[in-house]
């Protein structure tokens, strides 16, 4: 009886210690010079079930650009104009499919009216679309050929399901106690300790991100604040996390802010920070006065975008299906709308 | 032979000892001695009495009165919600004051409250230092224990007190808590180009896996040799009996040295101890005289440099105007 009991706590205390490994094989694909543990880890059965879940759909059978435009056959159409009836309907079924399968036209459209715009749905989606639009015109340096389409965010959801919005905090006595916005359990940073709204800051805001380490050996006055490292740090995990990388993905973590020894991941990234930066600040921002409470965060601001948004635990969105190639018509802004103001009521 | 140092299956309990006369200071030796079991498993099984003196009862109420701060602030953070205290335990945290204060006094709620607790817990640490020489002063020992001690400290004042000064800001100080000291420490160790090219901090990972090591290799050659009577270590040291020679012999047979029964603990004592009096070098010099411990490596040979890769390398895209 005894020894029964010292064997069945000793296993119990054992599995405890054990809990926390990840078992089964991982494969290890080399990304830098040999020794410097530049590699991406992966677990063989969950990756294939995650490329599984991240595929592209089946892309909608393609019209001819040629007849009469859009912008002259329908009404109100500011920046889909230049597109051929044809390609016009192809893509407002396609997004459709994207965005909304379950209201299907209504849920932007006055049905009785197609190009009135008092759905707020409508307003945003214009924006929408110039914002994909001007994205894969004007940051192939991030996007490069995979592009982004409406989906890639989406993935027929009216929200995307990773968006970010301003995180008060949970709620602490005020007073004489601080105030610091970090040191709780949050999913944001991987649950560490760190700031948890680094996007507010530095996706939104653009608060420096690289500027954390010297770049003399010896002080010359580079600037110290350790909170700086934390945010930086605290974006880091996010990005970590979005992509399912490691550090080294992007990093020689022996010297984490050196270019020359990263891999040029670093810079794909890099470009990915001001591009979501202009996301948040110049087309999903400016339309929260017309947004319902329902779709503001909890202090008042419109649901933005994160590499999350996009990636969704992938280091390509949709594991790199080239799906722009399919729509071009989302590759690029019609002619005069980047003079268009689309804010205006 | 039933009777061994370490798990011990025989229950050590003789008439219990109050310990030696201590005259006029008798009033603070306090307690009557009680028997425990499971101290018992691991050596006397006889609990107080306690000799806790003016140094000792004052240490534990500094003590308290940090922990009241920090745990306060703690619960504070979550609005007093006992569940959430609990939940998030690990991840909460008292700040030291942001960098704009610089040595400044912050605000209660801006650090204000760590300056506080950090200096009642100072005092309680230094007095239970004092009360530590005092009682080895009383007892006739010497005074290792203090000394030893006194390195850890040192380690600790660094990082919390002394580095923090050098750099004109409290900001540069460690947080209490659990998971925040830990985040902590990689953004030190981020911001300052990487810890581990610290040559300090080199040497104290050495001693400190040392220690464990050593420790590891004297507590299993001692148990080995306890049915030879070699659990009597100090008897030992000045007689050497059968327990000793095998000892010895095992690891000169095996490495070719051996130390003896007095200088192996001398190993020990100083491994433990560089641990922290390097590391607290190596934290000392960190932002005050080394920016970057990466840079420092490769101007000292210390990095190796690799091979370019076979894709471009990358440049920092700000300076080539690379970006939009």
């Amino acid at each position: 009886m005894k020894t029964l009991m010292r064997s069945a706590v000793t296993g119990l205390a054992v599995l405890t210690l054990l809990a926390g490994c990840e078992l089964g094989s991982k494969d290890v694909v080399q990304r830098g010079y040999r020794g410097t543990g530049m590699e991406l880890v992966m677990v063989p059965e969950d990756r294939v079930a995650h490329v599984n879940a991240n595929q592209p759909p089946e892309p909608a059978p393609p019209q001819p650009a040629v007849g009469p435009k859009a912008g002259d056959i329908y009404q109100n159409v500011q920046v889909l104009g230049h597109l051929s009836i044809g390609e016009f309907t192809r893509l407002m079924a396609s997004i459709t499919e994207w965005v909304a399968p379950e209201q299907g036209c209504n849920y932007c459209h006055n049905p009785q009216n197609l190009a009135d715009d008092s759905k707020y749905t409508k307003k945003v989606s214009r924006v929408m679309i110039a914002m994909t639009q001007r994205t894969n015109e004007a940051w192939k340096d991030h996007v490069g050929n995979v592009g982004v389409t409406c989906y890639t965010c989406h993935r027929g959801n009216n929200i995307p399901v990773n968006v970010w919005a301003a995180d008060p905090g949970p709620k602490r006595a005020t007073g004489m106690v601080g105030q610091t916005p970090q040191n709780y359990a949050s999913e944001s940073v991987g649950l560490a300790s760190l700031p948890y709204d680094p996007f507010s800051s530095m996706l939104l805001g653009d608060r420096d991100i690289g500027g954390v380490q010297a770049d003399t050996a010896l002080p010359m006055g580079h600037p110290t604040d350790l909170r700086d490292a934390e945010w930086t740090y605290a974006l880091m995990m996010h990005f970590s996390q979005s992509l399912g990388v490691n550090c080294t993905y992007c990093h020689n973590s022996r010297a984490f802010n050196q270019w020359e020894q990263a891999s040029p991941a670093k810079v794909t990234a890099w470009h990915g920070i001001r591009m979501v930066r202009e996301i948040n600040g110049e087309f999903i921002e400016p339309t929260t006065p017309w947004l319902p409470e329902h779709r503001k965060g909890p202090l008042g601001d419109a649901l933005k975008t994160n590499c999350k948004t996009c990636h969704q635990g992938a280091y390509k969105p949709l594991y790199g299906a080239e799906m722009l190639q399919y729509y071009p018509n989302l590759a690029e802004l019609g002619e005069g709308v980047e003079d268009l103001d689309l804010f205006e009521d | 032979m039933e009777y061994q140092n370490i798990f011990t299956r025989v229950q050590v309990r003789g008439p219990h000892y109050p310990g030696v006369p201590i005259g006029d200071e008798e009033m603070w030796r306090t307690g009557s001695p009680t028997d425990n079991y499971w101290a018992g498993k691991l050596g006397d099984a006889q609990i107080g009495p306690i000799y806790l003196g003016p140094t000792g009862v004052l240490s534990l109420i500094c003590g308290f009165i940090a922990i009241e701060i920090i745990g306060l602030n703690m619960w504070a953070s979550v609005n007093w919600d006992p569940v959430q205290f609990v939940r998030q335990l690990f991840w909460l945290a008292l700040e030291p004051p942001p960098a704009k204060y610089g040595l400044g006094i912050p605000p209660l709620q801006d650090g204000g409250w760590w300056l506080i607790a950090g200096f009642f817990l100072t005092a309680a640490i230094l007095l239970w230092l004092v009360r530590t020489y005092n009682r080895n002063k009383a007892l006739g020992m010497g005074q290792h224990l203090t000394w030893a001690f006194a390195a850890a400290i040192w380690l600790y004042l660094v990082l919390g007190f002394i580095r923090p000064i050098c750099m004109g800001s409290w900001s540069e100080a460690v947080p209490f808590g659990i998971f925040p000291h830990l985040d902590w420490t990689a953004a030190f160790s981020l911001r300052y180009g990487n810890l581990f090219y610290n040559p300090f901090h080199m040497l104290s990972i050495a001693f400190l896996y040392g220690s464990t090591l050593l420790f590891a290799m004297h507590g299993a050659t001692i148990l080995a040799v306890s049915r030879y009577g070699g659990d009597r270590e100090i008897d030992q040291i000045t007689d050497r009996g059968t327990a000793s020679e095998r000892a010895a012999l095992f690891w000169r047979w095996t490495m070719g040295f051996n130390a003896s029964m007095e200088s192996i603990h001398r190993w020990a004592w100083w491994f433990a101890v560089l641990t922290v009096i390097t590391g607290g070098i190596g934290i000392l010099l960190t932002g005050t005289v080394v920016d970057n411990w990466y840079l420092w490596a490769v101007k000292h040979g210390v990095a190796p440099a690799y091979p370019a890769l076979e894709a471009v390398p990358p440049a920092d895209p700000a300076l080539t105007g690379a970006g939009q």
